[in-house]
């Protein structure tokens, strides 16, 4: 029971990570119907940007995070506006292919500049792990958890209730709609970009804090498995993505308790391909009619 | 017009053919064999400087670059009666074993390097065989440890292929002794990185030695960070060890989640522990009853004057530890001068028969004689970590 329950921990502390980033791809691709690779690495950025700032400013930990924050999203808006803004009308292959190229320009910079070695991450706040029940949790791990569904909340806000959320949601199912009622779009996607790549920062500086240990690579894994999760959330559903990461967290955990670490990833992608199979739109995706 | 047409391509084709007996004739009548020196002495470097292995290739590089501008100013490497200097030729085989096997036949025809240093990876290695073979130029690696990487299918030894590092069943049965013998663990867990033919090699040859009971056997990959679902099934499994052979960045960040999750029991490694990072990530409260096997260690300048002027050099080139990776890089280049300087010629095949003949080398991972197989025969010490410091060393039998 013991075991089980630290397992549950485990599982929801990992799958917060995987929901943070998820988050970024799914509302990207709702908005723009672009699924952003790159979007892993931008995280990854979040984790140097903590790194430096922590190291050389000495910023806090709240701070150097409301940075990363503030950095990543910048980040994302400059990506969208040189690399996928001119592609807007091409064919949507042409605009996944630059993702995929504009995460490699970003994986393989770092390298350059910062070489591919591990680095410590600073630790800014001391370890300290609470014993209940024979159950351990560390305030890392409850910082992690808490700051996941504190965003999470946030951004379902301003989705809803905010006027630039509207305007995403107006976006997302007919730009040339929204564009007739005054909607100004470069805005509200450059917005969206923002906004999922605060969320990766966030995730980045958390991960770096957490496990101690960052290199320009990082962002390559759980680039991808958030991908997955958002997939299986229904990609484009907010909540979807949020699920799906925990869902993916929790299985990874499982597979790996029972002993068959090997095949954890195996067993991830292949609940992948049983959804598709019987979910096709996701878990919480829209089941659209395509007209023939 | 015809009849000019056909005679045309009669001399075409005629000639064509010409040029490829020509091509056949060079290939096999060329009086020496191998690359020769020019001017200079030209090293090829056919490493892992981007791609998923960068971390440990950059790391080679250093050792690598460090060697030769020690080399080159003290004159160079003595050829005969004159002394040359070292040219590097530095590729990047991008982690990728075509790109590996393209920068090889680059060096070696292109470049006309008499020997190359590389690849770190066994997979990477083993794809440039082929064409360093066929250039009869060798190859030195600093850390592919696969067992089979120097022998041929039918096990007689790759001519051109040599290591500076252990090969995994000498190391792996080497730690499951250890265990046996001084930690007396009767009950372990395996822990295994399989995404590299290291970790899996290492495993394979601990487990055929150990004796005890191995009572959970699990693995991840290169990049994990998370590895408390493992560790917390391991702890009620009433164990008296771990063996984890795998590399400090992996390494690091389970001896970090073992402590924290309670779990004490020694946590035995290998050589790709050997780096000042492992405490780093770690940290150094969980560094805790850590061992590893190694031929290389930060305490290596204690006993060995070679090894303390290299960790001297390295900090003040690159303000930093030197790690195993550029240690065992560092051996590799004073391996081929010491090879080249024996037989007195920097030719190719010359550099493969020295290098093959290569006794009491003193470098800074131990002195090395190369035996049959082309794998060098060092002294392996067990070092102890207690608070992140090397506090004890072993000896192995």
């Amino acid at each position: 029971m013991q075991t089980i329950g630290q397992q549950l921990i485990n599982g929801l502390s990992l799958g917060s990570i995987y929901a943070l980033l998820a988050l970024g791809y799914t509302m990207v691709y709702g908005i723009i119907k672009l699924i952003n690779f790159a979007h892993g690495d931008i995280y990854m950025l979040g984790a140097f940007w903590g790194y430096f700032v922590i190291n050389k400013l000495h910023f806090n930990f709240l701070f150097a995070m409301l940075s990363a924050m503030l950095f990543c999203a910048l980040v994302g808006v400059i990506i969208e506006y040189f690399a996928y803004r001119p592609l807007r009308k091409s064919p949507r292959i042409t605009a996944l292919i630059t993702a995929i190229g504009v995460s490699f320009l970003l994986e393989n910079g770092m390298t350059y500049f910062f070489t591919a070695n591990t680095r410590n991450f600073p630790q800014a706040i001391q370890t300290v792990t609470y014993h209940l029940g024979g159950i351990q949790i560390s305030n890392i791990q409850l910082l992690i958890l808490g700051t996941a569904c504190l965003l999470m909340l946030l951004l379902e806000l301003i989705i809803k209730r905010t006027k630039m959320g509207k305007a995403m949601r107006a976006v997302s199912v007919d730009p040339e709609a929204a564009q007739l009622v005054g909607i100004n779009i470069n805005h509200t996607i450059s917005f969206t970009f923002a906004l999922g790549s605060a969320m990766a920062g966030a995730a980045g500086v958390l991960i770096g804090l957490y496990y101690n240990s960052i290199d320009p690579l990082m962002g390559m894994t759980p680039g991808i498995k958030a991908f997955v999760a958002a997939v299986i959330g229904g990609i484009g559903s907010v909540p979807g993505a949020s699920l799906g990461g925990f869902l993916i967290g929790l299985l990874e955990t499982a597979v790996q308790a029972v002993g068959l670490s090997a095949y954890k990833d195996a067993v991830v992608y292949f609940v992948l391909i049983v959804i598709l199979l019987v979910l096709p739109a996701g878990i919480f995706g829209k089941k659209t009619k395509e007209k023939v | 017009m015809k009849t000019w047409q056909k005679m045309t391509i009669r001399i075409a084709a005629l000639s064509i053919a010409a040029v490829a007996m020509a091509g056949c004739s060079t290939a096999k009548n060329n009086g020496s064999q191998g690359n020769n020196p020019g001017k200079t002495v030209k090293i090829g470097v056919n490493m892992e400087l981007s791609g998923s292995a960068a971390g440990y290739g950059q790391q080679q590089k250093q050792g690598i670059q460090l060697a030769v501008n020690k080399i080159n100013r003290s004159g160079g490497i003595k050829v005969g009666k004159s002394k040359k200097k070292i040219q590097l030729v530095i590729r990047d085989n991008k982690t990728s074993n075509t790109t590996a096997a393209s920068v090889a036949a680059q060096l070696v025809n292109n470049d006309k390097v008499v020997a190359v240093v590389g690849p770190a990876a066994t997979n990477a290695g083993t794809a440039s065989i082929p064409n360093m073979t066929k250039a009869a130029v060798p190859s030195v690696s600093p850390s592919a440890t696969d067992p089979d990487y120097t022998l041929q299918k039918n096990g007689d030894v790759q001519k051109y292929i040599f290591r500076a590092c252990f090969q995994n069943n000498f190391q792996g049965s080497s730690a499951a002794k250890f265990m046996t013998n001084t930690l007396k663990a009767k009950r372990v867990a395996v822990l295994t990185d399989n995404s590299s033919d290291y970790g899996t090699g290492l495993t394979k040859a601990f487990k055929k030695t150990y004796t005890g009971t191995v009572a959970s056997s699990q693995t991840f990959q290169e990049g994990d960070k998370d590895f408390n679902a493992i560790l917390t099934a391991l702890k009620h499994k009433k164990i008296d060890a771990i063996y984890a052979p795998g590399y400090y960045s992996e390494l690091g960040l389970i001896i970090k989640q073992a402590r924290q999750a309670g779990i004490n029991v020694p946590i035995v490694g290998s050589d790709g522990m050997a780096d000042a990072k492992l405490t780093k990530i770690a940290g150094k409260a969980s560094a805790n009853n850590v061992y590893y096997t190694t031929p290389f260690s930060t305490k290596s300048g204690d006993t060995n004057a070679i090894a303390a002027s290299f960790l001297k050099d390295f900090k003040a080139k690159y303000h930093t530890t030197a790690p195993t990776f550029s240690a065992l890089a560092y051996d590799s280049v004073y391996m081929v001068k010491a090879a080249i300087e024996n037989e007195g010629s920097a030719n190719s095949v010359k550099i493969t028969d020295g290098l093959a003949k290569l006794k009491n080398f003193k470098g800074v991972t131990g002195t090395i004689t190369m035996n049959q197989h082309h794998n060098p025969e060092k002294s392996m010490i067990v070092e102890q970590l207690t608070k992140g410091e090397v506090q004890r060393t072993y000896n192995v039998k």
